[in-house]
């Protein structure tokens, strides 16, 4: 373990960028923060928290200047490797046919900074989604392969957090090349830094670090085990599989279905849903098309949708579907949950629907209780 | 990077490749079948399994899933008999012989050819469901003797809506298999059975100890044919179902297709009834 | 040739019904035979038999009027054919010909009806396998009104 101040987190930045890494990093932009493109660690949320409730989000003045004093804003870092929009070819007539063509721009190399613990989970779980038994997504391994991960624990959570109930968090155990735990009392302001690949050896290796004290440790390890003691919302997961699979009729869906808007929200800002669709667009002329992949989201009608009709015309069906997959299915598919306990879903809901409250509602009506017991 | 672990493409599993229309006719008057080449000199094979899918694309239009429906010991050609129901379908349906259209695929499971061996196969299909189970047909009637007793229960809208019915017959002279069909409405001019699918079980001899069932058809004429199967004392596990959802990129991605667990596109579609048996009742799954 | 108690006994409708019953119901049997297109019953008819079907295909038609003649369904070997015997007042509701020529066992509904208010017990099974049959075939109809195949 070292330490680092915010001097040599700066060198960092420059050091990925030479490297000819895009260096991406939380900024605050419209209310809000959210991950981009940054230059050095001027960029960064300097003095900015967030106070988030089911429903609500608001930026706030910390009374520090912290880096990284945020929980998490409604990005997460899917947008980078299974972008929002996204060309896969386009093609020109040809005669009687067509003729494809790829697009030749080079597979942007990424470092990102400031990855939560939730979030790196969540690339896990999305590494195992875009990498079946059958085949490989291209375009996200591309981009996977030669990502940089600069994580940051968690010193605080948000109210709408709770993964610790989902085991992935608030700090960050392996899978980044370089963590961060960044500590603010009376000795300073500074980093305590573990690496964990070869590039992040590497890198650490050009920095001005020290070798953090046994005190600079139990600062780190102190200021995590807070966010982890001030966390207020859990989920029980334990037959959770097993409890919605037996739970298709329950109730309690339709009375979620009078609350939930159809709106798509939990879905886009999840770090994990992965749905998307594909669309041809045609130009006027007839003779040049694209096909484009872009979020997709199962609460759209269109989603389930056959030649004979939709498959889950009902809001209660697609709640379910989405809840139903997150907790219990996804276990199946994928060999884990498809929930990270990031609280996104429940903060970005326009009417503060909260999936820890629901699935505890379903776990509690009478009939499972008995199941429970 | 190997994106294709499958091993059934050769390109880019999102890319379709250039395919030649050989032929094109309709079978009745809203069902057509297309016959499709490769559109090169180089000499490829088509290679696929009884059951599969592929994703027929028009320029410019978009994708549709679509079953094979012909022999795969033939490898030059390919068939999809296509029931014209949506945009992309109807655009292919008025291709002309020399089009060239898009194919990705093969794709999904197929059905199941080896383990049925030396068993009784019963096939109840319904509507365009006949497509699909066609080339497990061509399969068992070319090995024959590989089989126990082979029935085919058709049901079909009316008798207008017959698929293949110049196929049917000659099967019927030529081989050893016992085929109904019924419709669910006709005429006074119709000489054949009236009623659901179902009811062509009251015709047939099943031993159910020896006898796998291969089901195709819109999911509620299934569900009555499981029944009935189950009825008559078939096991779940002995029962095969092909489902349908929407499949976008029929690559286990893009998740439109999920069905609980599985994902038609990849798992499926043809599916032993044991393994959605818990699911099969739930509504708007 | 076979009696009609054998012939009886052998048929899935009668499958494991007690002899004595068995014997019984004889007693109203009778052999019949219909050529091609001829016709068994007619709609509004008295229904006075129903029959099982032992070899050949029977088509019930419904008269609809402007829709002309709808064929709902065909009945074949092994299946039985009416059931308006056993409900007051005993008329056919559809008209009944045969597709090809038919060979059946017709059983008299009155004589039916008698034995079975003599003995409920006998009563009883009787209903209960036409019950089963009725199910099968409400459930058809429904099938069929689903119009499953169709275009949309």
């Amino acid at each position: 373990m070292k330490t680092i101040d915010k001097s040599n987190l700066d060198k960092i930045i420059g050091i990925l960028k030479k490297d000819g890494y895009t260096v991406i990093g939380p900024i605050v932009k419209d209310g809000a923060i959210v991950y981009d493109e940054i230059e050095s660690i001027n960029d960064l949320p300097v003095g900015w928290g967030d106070e988030q409730e089911a429903g609500s989000y608001k930026l706030v003045k910390r009374n520090d200047d912290s880096l990284f004093g945020y929980v998490v804003g409604p990005q997460s870092w899917k947008k980078f490797l299974f972008p929002q929009r996204m060309k896969l070819w386009e093609a020109g007539r040809e005669g009687r046919g067509f003729k494809i063509n790829h697009s030749d721009e080079p597979v942007p190399k990424y470092a990102f900074l400031g990855v939560r613990s939730c979030e790196l989970k969540a690339i896990f779980i999305q590494d195992k989604v875009f990498n079946n038994d059958m085949y490989t997504d291209s375009y996200y391994n591309n981009v996977r392969n030669n990502i940089f991960i600069i994580s940051v624990n968690c010193t605080q959570s948000a109210s709408t957090c709770f993964c610790v109930s989902m085991k992935s968090g608030p700090k960050a155990k392996d899978g980044f090349d370089i963590s961060l735990t960044e500590v603010i009392n009376k000795e300073g302001h500074y980093f305590v830094l573990d690496e964990a690949s070869e590039k992040g050896k590497e890198l650490t290796e050009m920095l001005d670090a020290q070798t953090a004290t046994e005190q600079q440790i139990k600062a780190a390890d102190e200021a995590i085990a807070s966010a982890e003691l001030s966390m207020k919302r859990s989920m029980n997961t334990a037959g959770i599989k097993e409890l919605l699979y037996h739970n298709h009729d329950h109730p309690n869906w339709a009375e979620i279905a009078t609350r939930c808007l159809s709106c798509a929200n939990c879905t886009l800002v999840c770090p994990t849903c992965f749905c998307h669709t594909m669309e041809d667009t045609t130009d006027l002329t007839g003779d040049h098309t694209e096909r484009w992949r872009r979020w997709d989201s199962c609460f759209s009608l269109d989603y389930s949708k056959v030649a004979g009709g939709s498959f889950r015309t009902s809001a209660k069906a697609r709640y379910r579907q989405w809840m139903t997959h997150k907790l219990a299915s996804w276990i199946d598919q994928f060999g884990t949950s498809g929930c990270v306990g990031c609280g996104r879903c429940i903060s970005w809901c326009p009417v503060g629907i909260d999936i820890t409250s629901e699935v505890e509602k379903i776990r509690n009506s009478p009939k499972n209780k008995i199941i429970n017991q | 990077m190997d994106n294709n672990k499958s091993g059934l493409m050769k390109l880019d599993p999102m890319t379709p490749e250039a395919v030649k229309v050989k032929k094109i006719f309709w079978e009745t008057e809203d069902v057509f079948t297309i016959e499709l080449v490769y559109d090169s000199d180089e000499k490829r094979e088509f290679s696929y399994k009884p059951g599969q899918f592929n994703m027929l694309y028009a320029f410019g239009v978009g994708e549709s899933a679509i079953s094979i429906s012909s022999d795969s010991s033939k490898k030059n050609s390919l068939l999809h008999t296509i029931h014209k129901v949506g945009y992309v379908t109807n655009v292919l349906s008025k291709l002309k012989k020399g089009d060239i259209i898009g194919l990705r695929g093969p794709f999904g499971s197929s059905w199941p050819l080896e383990e049925a061996k030396g068993k009784d196969i019963c096939i109840i299909v319904g509507g365009i469901g006949l497509a699909p189970l066609r080339p497990s047909i061509y399969h068992i009637l070319k090995h024959r003797k590989q089989y126990g007793k082979f029935v085919l229960l058709y049901g079909a809208r009316t008798p207008r809506d017959i698929l293949y019915p110049v196929e049917l017959e000659s099967w019927r002279k030529k081989y050893d298999i016992q085929i109904e069909v019924t419709v669910d409405r006709a005429d006074s001019t119709w000489r054949g059975h009236v009623g659901v699918v179902t009811t062509l079980l009251n015709y047939v001899e099943l031993n159910p100890e020896k006898t796998m069932a291969m089901v195709c058809g819109p999911e509620i004429m299934m569900k009555y044919a499981v029944d009935e199967l189950i009825k008559h004392g078939v096991t779940e596990k002995e029962i095969y179902v092909s489902l349908e959802r929407n499949m976008k990129c029929a690559l286990g991605f893009c998740g439109h297709c999920q069905y609980g667990p599985s994902f038609v596109c990849k798992d499926g579609p043809v599916f032993s009834f044991s393994k959605v048996t818990d699911i099969f009742e739930i509504k708007e799954l | 040739m076979e009696d009609l108690s054998g012939i009886l006994r052998n048929h899935p409708f009668m499958k494991d019904l007690d002899e004595n019953y068995l014997k019984q119901i004889t007693g109203c049997a009778s052999n019949v035979a219909y050529r091609e297109d001829e016709v068994i019953f007619k709609e509004g008819d008295k229904a006075e038999k129903f029959y099982l079907i032992r070899t050949g295909k029977v088509a019930l038609e419904i008269n609809g009027r402007d829709k002309g003649n709808l064929r709902i369904l065909t009945v074949g070997p092994g299946q039985i054919l009416g059931w308006s015997w056993i409900v007051s007042p005993y008329k056919w509701h559809f008209e009944a010909h045969a597709l090809e020529e038919v060979r059946a066992i017709a059983l008299d509904g009155e004589c039916l009806r008698n034995k079975c208010d003599d003995d409920p017990k006998m009563g009883y099974e009787m209903l209960k396998r036409f019950s089963h049959i009725l199910e099968q075939r409400l459930q058809s109809t429904r099938m069929q009104l689903l119009d499953v195949y169709k275009r949309v």
